[in-house]
């Protein structure tokens, strides 16, 4: 029985080469997801720190709306779901068009999640609870807007593959692109977690 | 069960294992039933119970020789990251006392 393989890979035995650069491609991905994990990690310490500096502004109780928080948990991590069925159709289906529906279905459950972060933003500044009401404000819209550009830069990466699809195939490079793409968006996934365990339901709780 | 099956199916028990984790946590504080310490310790245990899975079933990682370097790379980050927050929540709280 052969060694399993990163999902998505199907480079094969015959691509030895081509499979041992993809390894170090994607192992170099990693290497970058984890410098990105300390810069979250110190966004959550600062909102840890801040967590009491309400200055007599509104806290977490008055401003969070923990049904909209459920909703847009639901939509990421299905839309982490559709994506680990992209990989698997890029792994063993030869035609592109499943692929690119899963991608589609994951950019649009990402679209809506923004939609219902941005709305929430709205809202919370509609109350007046813009970033420079209090220091625990300034680092909540700078922790959670930090996940909210990530997902918008991985919204813009699928609409790159998407192109790159269509435009170059599925060679082993957009292979390899889209299996670091996957890698991207379920760290994204488990990032939230982190947002939603300690900042909106340890807030609340 | 063929390959393709099996990673499917990986990934749905993952989504399953997910979805009822998160669902946890938000019930013990929706709910409000428990008291405030129990649904935090419940909140976080669920998170990192989570983390695992998504780790295992969405990118893959477990315990075999192939994925070792991929593993301690993670490893070694996670101490890192405790070092820093904890040091910063114990060194900022720590101060927050003394100034009040």
């Amino acid at each position: 029985m052969s060694a399993p393989v990163h999902p998505g890979l199907n480079l094969g035995p015959v691509h030895g080469t081509a499979h041992d650069q993809a390894e170090i491609a994607v192992f170099g991905f990693w290497v970058f997801i984890m410098s990105d994990v300390i810069t979250f990690g110190m966004v959550f310490a600062t909102y840890a720190t801040m967590r009491h500096a309400l200055a007599g502004g509104p806290g977490p109780a008055d401003l969070f709306d923990l049904t909209s928080v459920a909703l847009q948990t639901t939509l990421l991590l299905t839309s982490s779901l559709t994506f680990g069925f992209a990989s698997l159709a890029m792994k063993h289906r030869p035609d592109r068009s499943r692929l690119v529906v899963w991608l589609i279905l994951t950019a649009l459950l990402g679209l809506g999640f923004l939609g219902l972060e941005l709305h929430d933003f709205a809202d919370m500044a509609a109350q007046g609870a813009t970033p420079q009401r209090s220091g625990w404000l300034s680092s909540f819209y700078a922790l959670v807007g930090l996940h909210g550009l990530h997902v918008t830069a991985g919204l813009i990466w699928i609409g790159v593959m998407l192109w790159q699809v269509q435009a170059v195939g599925l060679t082993n490079a957009v292979k390899t692109r889209i299996l670091r793409l996957g890698l991207y968006w379920h760290f994204l996934d488990i990032i939230w977690i982190g947002i939603f365990s300690t900042v909106f339901l340890g807030g609340v709780a | 069960m063929n390959e393709q099956t099996r990673e499917a199916t990986t990934q749905i028990a993952g989504y399953v294992l997910a979805a009822v984790l998160t669902a946890t946590a938000f019930i013990a504080v929706v709910s409000g039933r428990l008291s405030s310490e129990a649904a935090l310790i419940t909140v976080g245990v669920a998170g990192i119970v989570q983390l695992l899975v998504h780790l295992r079933c969405f990118l893959h990682i477990d315990l075999s020789r192939q994925k070792r370097e991929d593993l301690q790379l993670i490893l070694f980050s996670a101490l890192l990251l405790t070092i820093m927050i904890g040091g910063t929540v114990w060194i900022m709280g720590n101060l927050a006392d003394h100034m009040q």
